[in-house]
């Protein structure tokens, strides 16, 4: 960089120093702008010049933006930091607090999203926001009562904030779902097989004249299951499922044959919608599509849908269902019992994941939950799924044997 | 004569053609798969044919192949199912001979023994090298049953072969069909077929045929069973399809079956001890038996009796 900067007038070496700002404000809106970016973009600028605004913003655009949904970030970002040269040369280093989100925000036309308002704010300064408070202590009554009515609305998810974001890619890294790889019929070359690969052989011996056949050996496959999620976002649920709904992404970005649902009154698939990488996309698409939520919960009418539409399609080769829930159902469990225990045939693993485990006292009482747990391999509590690293940690921790895992509360719900 | 099996060997021309031709193979199709059908033929497409088991997917090829008198290739597809045994593989065995005699003779030229030894004499050719090659009277019917019981990474491998119909042999090079074959694929759906696979094909739903279609159906596919038995045989299924919850419904497969063996049985009408007793052929789970089985085969069999009252001919 020194040299560069040796070599540029002083008019230019304002430039190199205002794309390095650049470059900083996109990395604190979570791009993954390295040093050697700006190096890239500078070497970039020189060759095209600099002219038109327009050019200038597709030349940076093609060094700092290598996915399609980085576009979105890049573009706000880009727009509010070449927009004044004043709040550029204000927000040198970032180090300067006094230029605030919102007096960012009003100067934008465009809605801007709020990472890319927290990378131009001060950061570790932001208030927990009175709203979100507001929200919490009621949902802290709704998390033990259902509602009855179907509620049809359309949820606008907040984005994520930056803070949020690295505490959850934290849990996230930290996350491991711990499913036992199931074997294939296919099979790969290992030197310690257990059978003989004839193919190789013969191939082998061929390349040396076929004098001799040195055998080789193969073993089957592995692979991960299929993961079906199927997880509540009712009334009760609604303080859990944004997290929960996070841990879905992750996980259908993670790995393939990963198909996401949500119910509460009625069933939607969310698969497709949670491939979208960045997830302030994926949550937005998402919340466009269900129509259902915080209403009420007909967990029977629903794993009926699903096993009848879906559970032929989805849960073959050997599928583990995660269900997530907490059994409370606005329709006196009706039909839960035999749904439950259709999908616990159709499967090969059904874990069930009930948020309210963490309270001490609990007991499958319910009689959703009383209805739902003979038919279950495995009862797992999800503390606080608002933290997710909580949840991470239960599914981390090693899985139980199959049969024992939910007979201690068979007793309990009696 | 001659005549007549050249004609049976022409591609039809219209969607009327394609009806024509299908009842000629003894199926009874919608004219919606008949218009799929001609698309496929007409614009040299694969036809993705998905829908519950036994509505007559896997039948639909059989039958075209049959009615244009071309050659059918089958690829029964499973779980592990590799290039190897799909594609083709090299006689390792026999080239290894082909070696020892060379040898043998003294042969010492190497390069016309490579060159030799890696020709088409030593290739052994499965299913889909086959479809590539043309058959008798025109390229053949290619089936590709079951597309969902393999895995992802074959069906990864079929892109190349049905947006090109062509396969590549390292040591051979590319083999491109001349025409391409006609191609059917099927799915249960017992897993979702990626969309860069379904892109590449025509695609439609076979689903349950309606009741005056199913008793044609069954006219000409169990044609031992009494008239009056087969309206109330397809009376039955179609209450059985609509009105209640079964976990496997089911299809043209069980219906033909349960005439059959109520044929058998001698029976020329329905009774409710021989729906008791004879349910197994039609239903596959359990569950779905014991829900059926007693009043409520009792209670479906008056409905039908008393929807039958009414009909000329019974």
């Amino acid at each position: 960089m020194t040299t560069q900067n040796g070599q540029i007038t002083a008019e230019e070496g304002r430039l190199a120093e205002n794309v390095l700002y650049f470059a900083r404000t996109l990395r604190a809106a979570g791009l993954p702008v390295g040093p050697g970016k700006v190096h890239e973009a500078l070497e970039a600028i020189t060759a095209v010049g600099i002219g038109e605004r327009r050019d200038f913003y597709w030349t940076l655009h093609s060094t700092f933006v290598n996915r399609r949904d980085q576009q979105e970030v890049f573009d706000q970002t880009f727009h509010l930091f070449w927009r004044n040269p004043k709040i550029l040369d204000k927000l040198k280093g970032l180090l300067l607090p006094d230029v605030t989100a919102d007096g960012l925000r009003d100067a934008a036309e465009q809605e801007i999203s709020r990472r890319v308002a927290d990378a131009f704010s001060p950061p570790r300064q932001t208030p927990k926001e009175p709203q979100e408070n507001a929200e919490e202590e009621i949902e802290v009554d709704a998390s033990f009562t259902y509602s009855a009515r179907e509620r049809l609305q359309e949820m606008d998810f907040e984005k994520m904030s930056l803070d949020e974001l690295e505490a959850a890619k934290r849990a996230i890294r930290a996350l491991k779902l711990p499913l036992q790889e199931v074997k294939t019929r296919r099979f790969r070359a290992a030197p310690h097989g257990r059978r003989i690969d004839l193919r190789a052989s013969l191939r082998a011996s061929l390349r040396g004249g076929g004098d001799h056949i040195p055998l080789n050996w193969k073993e089957p496959r592995t692979r991960r299951p299929p993961l079906t999620v199927l997880c509540d976002i009712s009334g009760s649920m609604a303080r859990y499922s944004r997290m929960v709904l996070h841990f879905m992404h992750h996980l259908s970005n993670d790995r393939d044959r990963v198909h996401s649902f949500v119910f509460g009154t009625r069933l939607t698939n969310i698969t497709r919608q949670l491939r979208y990488k960045d997830i302030d996309v994926a949550l937005e698409k998402v919340g466009a599509e269900v129509e259902d939520w915080s209403g009420g919960t007909r967990i029977g009418g629903c794993l009926k849908d699903f096993n009848r539409q879906w559970s032929r399609r989805v849960l073959g080769q050997g599928a583990v269902v995660l269900l997530i829930t907490d059994g409370l159902d606005r329709e006196g469990a009706r039909g839960v019992g035999e749904e439950m225990e259709r999908l616990h045939k159709s499967c090969r693993r059904l874990i069930w994941l009930n948020p309210l485990l963490r309270y001490d006292a609990y007991a499958p009482k319910s009689q959703g939950a009383s209805a739902m747990i003979g038919h279950v391999d495995e009862l797992r509590s999800a503390h606080s799924i608002n933290s997710l690293a909580d949840l991470a940690a239960a599914l981390s921790a090693d899985p139980p044997a199959r049969e024992e895992a939910a007979s201690q509360w068979i007793g309990k719900s009696a | 004569m001659a005549d007549d099996s050249a004609a049976h060997c022409a591609l039809p021309a219209n969607v009327d053609e394609t009806l024509e031709l299908l009842k000629r193979g003894q199926y009874i199709g919608e004219r919606s798969l008949a218009t799929v059908l001609f698309l496929a033929i007409k614009l040299g497409r694969p036809l993705f044919l998905e829908g519950e088991a036994g509505v007559g997917k896997t039948e639909i090829a059989k039958v075209l192949a049959t009615a244009l008198g071309r050659p059918l290739i089958r690829l029964q597809c499973y779980e592990g199912l590799d290039v190897n045994s799909a594609v083709y593989e090299w006689n390792y065995a026999r080239q290894m001979m082909e070696i020892r005699l060379a040898e043998a003779a003294g042969d010492r030229d190497r390069e016309r023994l490579e060159s030799d030894i890696f020709s088409k004499r030593f290739l052994i050719e499965r299913p889909l090298l086959q479809a590539l090659r043309p058959g008798i009277g025109g390229a053949p019917v290619l089936l590709i049953d079951e597309l969902d019981r393999t895995d992802e990474p074959f069906e990864a491998f079929l892109l190349e072969l049905l947006s090109d119909f062509q396969v590549s042999i390292p040591e051979l090079g590319t083999i491109k069909a001349a025409e391409a074959p006609i191609t059917i694929i099927t799915s249960n759906r017992t897993r979702e077929i990626h969309d860069a696979l379904k892109r590449r094909c025509l695609y439609h739903w076979v689903d349950y045929p309606n009741a005056a279609r199913e008793l044609e159906i069954l006219k000409i596919k169990a044609p031992g069973a009494a008239d009056a038995l087969s309206r109330q045989i397809v009376a039955f299924i179609q209450r059985l399809r609509h009105g209640n919850d079964l976990f496997k419904l089911p299809g043209v497969a069980e219906t033909i079956d349960w005439a059959d063996a109520l044929t058998q049985l001698d029976k020329v009408a329905l009774d409710p001890e021989t729906i008791d007793s004879t349910l197994g052929v039609l239903l596959k789970y359990q569950d779905d038996i014991q829900k059926i089985q007693g009043s409520e085969a009792a209670r479906l069999l008056d409905e039908v009796k008393q929807d039958m009252v009414g009909l000329p001919g019974v």
